[in-house]
């Protein structure tokens, strides 16, 4: 018939060159992910400068092909010419709130993949539960998980993340986020947390870390040297949003301590003297470290490499913060426009497609210390029975 | 009207034994984005505290519960779901006999790591409890049958040593209380099966506790829409509204009309065979559950057309046909021929006594713009006013699918409208705006009223949404004892739009349980803290029972 297309030759390889070596290696912020494709008739091409830009090509050339109704694959000529605008795309997890299965964990990660997502920001502790099995201090979880026996994260499920992770390009990003969201750390870490007062006596309630004892630092040193040789990336995130200054108020000792240090009424003044701490212990072991944007909004001395978490959205807020971060020379990631757990109804995915991070105040300098964004799936209501069509 | 006992038991709000289980708070935590919040009750573990007394499980809540802390204890290898003496069912009644091995599965079956009669019962000081027993009151005991909005639901069930009774008018109270004692029923650190003695007497506050489901906008499969029959009886809801078909996709195989499907459905193989009707209807049947097909007519038809020629209204431009159609055409007698057949194959293939006939949402556009409706409405007189046209059109469907002995449910706009309804006629109220209003007038021109307005579940939001759904209260409007007499019940609503398989369960569950309570259990069953324990429990029950709520 005379409208059928006239299939050439069938193509049988598509050729994959790399240029750099770098298979057994694992994906930093600086990776190149550039590919090209070139598909014409006798020769499939995908060349790249790493094994990171082979995986995106390979991505891509699987969405090229067709296949028509009688069955039969095809693609069309095809060139590409590919790399990503931001070098850091993440998503976030929170299995804290509610544990996810290793399963749910791999599974986003290929769907990750397909969407050419290179980071996974694991939000794994916090208040609600410690499923995170650490071999320093194995009561964390123990104490602390929601199960210690089938709630929990274990050397082996983490490495199997990890790699899983590296096979697609993607690197985890572990959260330890301290001294707020914390509770789950107390059981199993005795004395870590500020107990709360009211009044002349402990209420029997605890606070975020505590702040003025020795024994925390060596604690955070202690864990941190272990979560820095687990997580191979480069960068840990630190958290240190959302810092509850009520029960450190309370607490006499604490109170001391403020008046001793001169830090007058000034909270946010503890709140830095011990995220600065924190930093200090970090790179000390070779890690450079991600924040929430309440660090550097509190006037916490940071290294100049710091990168901020931009989260908090307040009617477009948030440009003024990315802003504000870029002045100072911090590089910026940004999640508040993309926090995908508060669902609404419709095609709430066009408000989040129509976001320009790059759409503040500034010289292309500063824009360009916009290293990405982050899409955050907060676990309040999320679990493995809902997880993946909620995000994806 | 709800039928009651045989003799008179307790009314509602006789809540004996009921604790209200002090709120276990401890978290501080702020939620990373959200607005602060109050502070929610958590439990402490993702288990009952060991406190926990049994009707933190129990949902919706019965109207008269009391338990004792006397705990009997059950074996798997030995205790038996039976027919009682005295009961006018008999091992004959298949729908029993399909409840009973789904009710012992439910209750013993999920725990996979057992091992039955290794360790001998010696040691244990609670008595056994060896059977429930259940007894059907009524001559006839509905076993063949199919529910009814006039069913008896009710039951009273007595758990003492050593066995347990469950009395039901009929078959549907049985399904009832069959869920119930399923509730009750839970297993210790040991892993030993417990119930404590307990007495309750149940029935619902509304006979019409439905769940509409919409496979028009996506294609739903067969495993989705009987998942959602056996969540369905987890919550005791007893219809299943099937908007079957809309503008989108016809899924429905008709027999008589083979073309609106084969032209209609999404693709061939996104359709429901006769066979997957006669499947879900008797799936549902054996949970007393009603199904009430919606053929929604004249809106909402675009579908109707790609298979039917000349059924739809060709919209007109500047004098000319344009091509696209709008909804049914009321002027043409092929029209009423069309619907005759087509109602007659739905009347003989949906067993229920009601057939939904949608009338709601009708664009008039495109018949102010046809030239032959516009001659017709000038011979009958109807003015510029369409509204009367469509009345005319549904006053001719109603008349056609009366003569096959069936009642219809409208939409609100039918009634709005003023179209003539047969005064059996069960007009469902969904448009939020001054839904209190709308019942007002509804019931007070007389007629029986399904709420859903407060209860679209397919407008989600972040956060605890199943609240505001559970504190509606249906009977919240200006009227008389008789017009509220006129209130049937509600139905949680999960329109297509953006739900398919993939996403369904979690979307429905648990949030529709709040409705599902509201409408069986008593007016004054309100308290959230209270529900909030009973509804987590009962979700992890539901999940333990492999549903993805």
């Amino acid at each position: 018939a005379e409208n059928e297309p006239s299939w050439e030759t069938p193509c049988s390889e598509l050729f994959v060159y790399v240029s750099t070596p770098g298979c057994d290696g694992f994906p930093t912020l600086d990776s190149k992910e550039s590919y090209k494709l070139s598909i014409s008739k006798g020769s499939m091409l995908l060349s790249a400068e790493t094994v990171w830009g082979a995986l995106r090509g390979l991505e891509t050339f699987s969405q090229l092909v067709g296949r028509d109704e009688n069955g039969t694959y095809y693609i069309n000529e095809t060139e590409i010419v590919d790399f990503p605008r931001f070098p850091h795309r993440g998503l976030l997890l929170d299995t804290s709130r509610h544990y996810l299965p290793l399963r749910a964990i791999l599974e986003t990660l290929d769907v990750m993949a397909y969407n050419k997502f290179n980071v996974f920001h694991w939000h794994i502790v916090d208040d609600p539960s410690f499923p995170y099995e650490s071999s320093t201090f194995p009561e964390l979880s123990k104490q602390g998980a929601f199960n210690a026996m089938t709630h929990v994260y274990t050397a082996s499920d983490v490495r199997t993340v990890i790699e899983y992770a590296r096979l697609r390009g993607i690197r985890v990003i572990a959260e330890f986020d301290t001294p707020g969201h914390t509770l789950s750390w107390g059981p199993g870490a005795p004395g870590l947390l500020t107990p709360c007062y009211v009044g002349e006596a402990p209420s029997g309630v605890y606070g975020p870390i505590n702040p003025i004892v020795n024994s925390t630092y060596q604690f955070v040193t202690s864990l941190f040297q272990e979560v820095s040789t687990v997580f191979p990336d480069f960068f840990l995130h630190l958290g240190g949003d959302e810092v509850d200054f009520t029960c450190w108020k309370s607490n006499p000792e604490i109170r001391a301590f403020m008046k001793e240090m001169g830090f007058g009424e000034d909270y946010k003044k503890l709140e830095s003297f011990y995220i600065q701490r924190l930093l200090h212990i970090v790179s000390s072991l070779g890690k450079g470290y991600i924040v929430w944007q309440e660090v550097f909004d509190n006037d916490v001395k940071l290294r100049p490499d710091t990168i901020i978490h931009v989260w908090k959205e307040n009617s477009m807020q948030y440009l003024n913060e990315m802003a504000n971060v870029t002045r100072a020379g911090y590089r910026a990631l940004l999640s508040a426009p993309w926090y995908l757990n508060r669902i609404s109804y419709g095609q709430d995915w066009i408000a989040a497609y129509k976001v320009e991070p790059l759409n503040f105040a500034g010289v292309p300098e500063q824009k360009a210390l916009v290293m990405g964004g982050e899409a955050c799936m907060w676990g309040e209501y999320v679990d493995v029975t809902n997880l993946t069509p909620r995000l994806w | 009207s709800r039928r009651t006992m045989g003799r008179a038991m307790g009314l509602a709000g006789l809540l004996l034994g009921l604790v209200v289980v002090p709120a276990v708070l401890v978290s501080t935590s702020l939620r990373h984005g959200a607005p602060r919040t109050e502070a929610e009750p958590e439990p402490s573990g993702w288990e009952l505290a060991a406190d926990a007394v049994p009707e933190d499980s129990l949902w919706p809540l019965p109207q008269w519960v009391r338990t004792s802390p006397r705990q009997l204890q059950l074996a798997p290898s030995r205790f038996q779901l039976v027919h009682g003496a005295g009961s006018s069912a008999g091992p004959g009644c298949g729908l029993l006999q399909d409840a009973f091995r789904r009710y012992y599965e439910y209750m013993f079956g999920h725990s996979r790591r057992r091992t039955w009669g290794r360790r001998p019962l010696a040691a244990r000081a609670e008595p056994e409890l060896f059977q429930l027993q259940v007894v059907i009151e009524a001559g006839d005991p509905g076993c063949d049958k199919h529910p009814q909005l006039t069913s008896s639901e009710a039951y009273h069930l007595t758990v003492t040593e050593p066995v347990a009774i469950l009395k039901a008018y009929e078959v549907w109270g049985a399904l009832r209380g069959l869920e119930t004692f399923s509730q009750l029923v839970h297993e210790d650190d040991y892993g030993s099966f417990l119930v404590n003695e307990s007495e309750i007497n149940d029935f619902p506050r509304f006979a019409h506790r439905g769940v509409l489901l919409d496979t028009s906008r996506h294609y739903l499969p067969m495993k989705s829409i009987l998942t959602n029959l056996d969540a369905m009886a987890f919550n005791k809801f007893n219809v299943l509204h099937w908007h079957v078909v809309d503008d989108q996709s016809f899924p429905y195989q008709s027999i008589y009309f083979p073309e609106l499907s084969d032209k209609g459905a999404y693709s061939s193989n996104l359709i429901y065979t006769p066979a997957d009707v006669r499947l879900v209807i008797e799936y549902a049947r054996l949970r007393g559950i009603r199904v009430i097909p919606e053929f929604d007519t004249p809106g909402h038809t675009q579908s109707w057309g790609k298979g039917q020629k000349d059924l739809l209204t060709p919209c007109y431009s500047g004098g000319q046909p344009t091509g696209s159609f709008g909804p049914v055409n009321p002027v043409w007698n092929t029209t009423y021929n069309f619907m005759t057949m087509f109602f007659k194959e739905i009347s003989s293939v949906f067993p229920d006594e009601f057939i939904h006939l949608g009338g709601d949402e009708v664009d008039f556009s495109c018949w102010k713009s046809n030239p032959e409706v516009k001659e017709f409405m000038k011979k009958q007189g109807f003015g510029t006013d369409y509204a009367k046209l469509e009345s005319y059109y549904v006053q001719n469907i109603v008349d056609i699918v009366s003569s096959y002995n069936k009642g219809q449910m409208v939409w609100q706009e039918v009634f709005d409208h003023k179209a003539q309804l047969k005064p059996d006629t069960v007009v469902q109220v969904w448009m939020a705006n001054n839904y209190a209003h709308e019942l007002s007038s509804v019931t007070g021109a007389g007629f029986t009223t399904v709420l859903s307005a407060p209860w679209y579940l397919d407008y989600i939001s972040y956060g605890q949404d199943w609240k505001k759904y559970y504190s509606v209260e249906p009977l919240n409007f200006p009227g008389s004892e008789k017009q509220k007499k006129l209130v049937i019940g509600g139905e949680a609503c999960l329109w297509g739009e953006f739900v398919d398989a993939t996403n369904l369960t979690p979307r429905l569950w648990p949030r529709a349980s709040a409705v599902g309570e509201r409408l069986w259990s008593s007016s004054n069953v309100t308290n959230l803290q209270d529900a909030y324990k009973r509804l987590t429990n009962h979700r992890c029950r539901m999940l333990r029972y492999d549903l993805v709520a």
